[in-house]
């Protein structure tokens, strides 16, 4: 069982979460102008590097925050993503 | 089989080529076969595999060994169904025990939506040619007398699909008796030789770079499993694919005590019994992705409470080992095969929870689309082209997770 820090909850249990994949997949802003082969890109081409991979996870049974983290995909060590809020910054 | 003493070795180990018309990178199942078929069916046996550990040392060694061909669409159908076939004459193709039991396998249904599910992929598999049956609680209680069927147990069993010609075999073996026979017509087996990158020159790959020095190949035949992605990267390319652990365990040695292999998509459990008497389980996959090979134990204790429901009679049998292996998955569940963007890189991989089965046929279609340079046609379908095309082979919704 992992800990994973949830920005608003603090550390939590693995099983109360749920896995969002890479993150930074922003929604095309001109769909109506996208190529097939873009289209292809954007459902489902994901990196899948082997090292520190920048994803999503949503505490599910818990805040139900969606958050961004940092995780090595050979440990598992999990680090802070800069970029995602900390507690201090929730209203 | 014959009874003569187990040979000192099955195959030399030879240095590195400067060159050769087809490099395959990894020495899985996939790749071992694939290799065999090059030299048995296309006299093509200037052909290195290049292992970076040992041979069939990742999933080849870390599967649950279930083999069937009862897929729900057409194209997955073929595939898994030549395979099968494939299967049932390989110990003696290879001369070679391969422990090959077909002792049935049964897809268990828990709800209405299961039931029809099973019901409409048993009659999809009669009409493309695939054995299968449906069978009622009371039927699936006969077949496999432990199997607990009662109405008050969290996960009833409403029925289930039979494929009398599905079971197991011996997963070293099978990795052997590929490897023997490709070495004996010529193919050099090399472990312990990673491949670090590719020399890619006019949009063509000339040569492979490993930790062993440069080794030149007409073609490149990636079929490294999990580590598809990582190599993919290395020339420049991106694959839908994502690796994740899958998880196993085996028991401690028991008597013959369940006599079928017994799956259910539901509540992501399959088991049989080894011939050694372990029983062998399999769990779904762990969500995130990873290369770690180890999962997270509650996935585990998940699969072991579901199994417990099914099988009263284990509830005392003690866990030996747990492993994973990194398996990667596509998007629409099914195999990528076929030519890249790079003119002589070829792409085998995708096999997601389920490669072990399709070894045979794996490697008999690759082998075709690398000695034609066109895809085979069982393979045709599973190009990379249809994520673009948008014709998907969707077996998530029809094979659900245990593949």
């Amino acid at each position: 069982m992992q800990l994973i820090e949830c920005p608003w909850c603090g550390p939590r249990d693995e099983i109360e979460f749920r896995y969002g994949g890479q993150a930074g997949i922003a929604y095309p802003k001109d769909p109506a102008a996208l190529s097939d082969e873009e289209w292809a890109g954007y459902v489902f081409m994901r990196d899948n590097p082997r090292g520190w991979f920048h994803e999503r996870w949503f505490h599910v049974h818990g805040c139900r925050t969606w958050f961004s983290v940092r995780r090595h995909t050979v440990t598992h060590e999990i680090g802070r993503d800069p970029g995602s809020p900390r507690r201090e910054e929730f209203g | 089989m014959s009874a003569r003493a187990h040979p000192d070795f099955l195959w030399r180990n030879p240095d590195p080529r400067p060159s050769y018309d087809v490099v395959i990178v990894g020495g899985g199942g996939h790749g071992l076969a694939t290799a065999y078929y090059l030299a048995e069916n296309h006299g093509i046996t200037d052909v290195a595999v290049l292992e970076k550990g040992w041979l069939a040392g990742g999933n080849m060694a870390r599967n649950t060994t279930v083999i069937r061909s009862n897929y729900l669409w057409d194209e997955s159908a073929a595939i898994y169904e030549h395979s099968l076939k494939l299967w049932e004459g390989l110990s003696a193709e290879l001369d070679y025990d391969l422990m090959f039991s077909q002792r049935g396998v049964l897809n268990l249904a828990h709800s209405l939506h299961d039931v029809r599910e099973g019901r409409r992929r048993v009659n999809a598999n009669v009409l493309n040619g695939v054995d299968a049956e449906w069978l009622d609680a009371d039927e699936a209680r006969a077949f496999c007398p432990i199997l607990e069927v009662g109405g008050h147990t969290r996960h009833p069993v409403l029925g289930a699909t039979l494929q009398r010609r599905g079971g197991i075999a011996k997963h070293d073996h099978v990795a052997w008796g590929y490897a023997r026979g490709a070495d004996a017509l010529g193919v050099d087996l090399i472990q312990g030789c990673e491949v670090t990158g590719f020399e890619i020159t006019g949009g063509r790959v000339r040569a492979v770079l490993t930790s062993l020095g440069r080794i030149a190949a007409g073609t490149v035949a990636l079929a490294a499993a999990g580590h598809t992605s990582v190599l993919a990267a290395r020339a420049g390319l991106r694959l839908p694919l994502q690796s994740h652990p899958l998880q196993a365990l085996v028991s401690e040695l028991l008597e013959p005590v369940l006599n079928c292999v017994v799956m259910s998509n539901a509540v992501h459990v399959y088991v049989s019994q080894a011939h050694k008497g372990e029983l062998v389980m399999g769990a779904g996959i762990d969500p995130y992705t990873s290369y770690g090979q180890r999962g997270s134990f509650h996935v585990i204790e998940e699969q072991m409470s579901a199994a417990l429901e099914l099988f009263p009679i284990f509830k005392r049998v003690r866990v030996v080992r747990t492993w994973a292996g990194i398996v990667d998955v596509s998007p629409d569940a099914s195999p990528i095969i076929g030519t890249t963007p790079v003119d002589g890189l070829l792409v085998n991989a995708g096999w997601g929870t389920g490669g072990f089965k399709a070894t045979p046929g794996s490697g008999w279609v690759y082998a075709d689309t690398i000695a034609s340079g066109r895809p085979h046609p069982l393979a045709e379908p599973f190009g990379l082209e249809r994520f673009t095309t948008g014709a998907l082979i969707d077996e998530h919704g029809a094979a659900a997770v245990a593949h």
